[in-house]
């Protein structure tokens, strides 16, 4: 049995596809796995990835900047207004956002903003698979 | 005297002949435009009715919590009018409309004792606004033509910051509805507050889920509280879509318009340099006949008919 797994952005359907298994993170809840036959769920999620287990085995890795998940039936579906999927990741980039967010948390410790960029940064280079 | 009516008239046909052909390229600027603008709005549709399924399912849930997005005032102060209209103009009545309609919802405000607060979209409504010295007090411009979500949300986050500060008590959205191709209508909807969740849920659209025992992490409160501001700029969003597309189709229409006007007028034109030019040729020819029939009455008769023919062939020609 599989589950049917839509990403959706406000500008579009960003992936959609069949799934054995779906991995997430929620905020304060930590990681949850569902099935298909999972009972009815809606989670806000972290910033962090979500990782579709396909029916052959592969496993896509998005990068989902905040957000819903929303699991009825069969449907899993992600609201976010930013995921990214691994080939859609710039790496350059992502490690000098990083680099400068760690620059602005060094002098001041309670910058939530330059928090945040540091946790997205990071995120992108674990999900393409780069460390920094 | 001799063909300055018809080197007029060439002149004017070569300048109509060129706003013919700028109107003819923003036409199909327009319609391809249109074509895209239509195709986001329709992929934009996932979301919202994503959004709305889970509030709904909230609200099946049973979470019903004071958010100040949901603040109803007791007595209404101020309302904050969002107005979306487009930068640029030759698209038709499309402006004109949208911007009369929330004048509309000003004076309503002003009639009911409110104030009034503008947040506009687009330079047209703040140049209309501008002009009669209307307050205006949150002015965007240059993303009404290919509006992104970043975009909206800027402006919702502006919008609801007023809301939830109290500086307006209403909210009321004028946009235009992008029915079809051939449809536009400006529409004014209640932007906030939000009607509460059961009336969302109500409104749906959104697909219903297994009603009943939902798991909510970190509560049904929490969930709720992170999902209404992306709802209000889902809403948003949506409507500066829709106007988007409305104001590239009013464009097109209006260039459409213009184009065949222009084709007719140069129709017309020509037919009027045609009998201008036949007329100028005639007085000539007239002017060479009796020149030469005043020469030739003191001639040989047979002089005569070696003008006259041609003469005859140059008329019919």
């Amino acid at each position: 049995m599989t589950f049917q797994v839509e990403l959706v952005s406000p500008e579009a359907i960003s992936y959609s596809g069949e799934a054995e298994m779906v991995i997430a993170r929620t905020l304060e809840g930590g990681d949850i796995a569902f099935q298909p036959g999972h009972v009815p769920f809606i989670g806000v999620l972290a910033v962090w990835s979500v990782d579709v287990i396909r029916p052959d085995g592969n496993r896509d890795t998005i990068a989902v900047h905040q957000g819903f998940v929303q699991v009825v039936g069969t449907r899993v579906s992600v609201l976010s207004d930013v995921s990214e999927s691994s080939a859609d990741i710039d790496v350059e980039r992502a490690r000098v956002a990083k680099g400068n967010a760690e620059a602005a948390l060094a002098t001041d410790r309670d910058d939530t903003e330059s928090a945040g960029a540091l946790a997205r940064a990071e995120l992108r280079l674990r999900v393409a698979g780069a460390e920094a | 005297m001799a063909g300055g009516k018809e080197r007029v008239l060439r002149r004017r046909i070569g300048s109509v002949q060129n706003t013919k052909k700028i109107t003819r390229a923003m036409e199909l600027i327009a319609a391809t435009r249109v074509v895209k603008a239509q195709q986001r709005a329709r992929a934009a549709k996932p979301y919202a009715k994503q959004i709305t399924a889970v509030i709904e399912n909230l609200a099946a849930g049973g979470a019903e919590v004071d958010h100040p997005l949901l603040r109803q005032a007791d007595k209404v102060e101020r309302v904050g009018v969002v107005v979306i209209s487009s930068d640029r103009g030759l698209a038709g009545p499309y402006n004109s409309a949208v911007i009369r309609a929330a004048e509309r919802q000003v004076q309503n405000a002003r009639s009911e004792g409110a104030d009034y607060s503008l947040i506009v979209i687009g330079k047209k409504a703040r140049d209309y606004f501008a002009f009669r010295n209307y307050t205006v007090d949150s002015y965007t411009d240059g993303i009404s033509d290919n509006p992104t979500y970043e975009d909206a949300r800027r402006v919702a986050d502006t919008v609801a910051s007023m809301f939830t500060d109290g500086r307006v008590d209403r909210v009321e959205l004028v946009y235009t509805e992008f029915i079809s191709i051939g449809s536009q209508k400006v529409t004014t909807r209640r932007f906030l507050p939000l009607e509460s969740t059961e009336t969302i849920a109500a409104e749906g659209g959104g697909e219903i889920g297994v009603s009943g025992s939902f798991e909510f992490e970190p509560s049904p409160e929490a969930v709720l509280a992170a999902l209404l501001p992306r709802y209000v700029e889902a809403r948003l969003f949506g409507a500066l879509l829709e106007s988007a597309a409305s104001e590239h189709a009013n464009r097109q229409r209006a260039m459409k318009a213009a184009t065949d006007n222009a084709e007719e007028l140069i129709t017309k034109l020509s037919r009027e340099m045609n009998r201008a030019r036949q007329d100028a040729i005639t007085t000539e020819i007239m002017e060479i006949v009796s020149g030469a029939e005043a020469l030739g009455s003191d001639d040989k008769s047979d002089s005569q008919n070696d003008i006259e023919e041609p003469v005859a062939a140059g008329v019919e020609a």
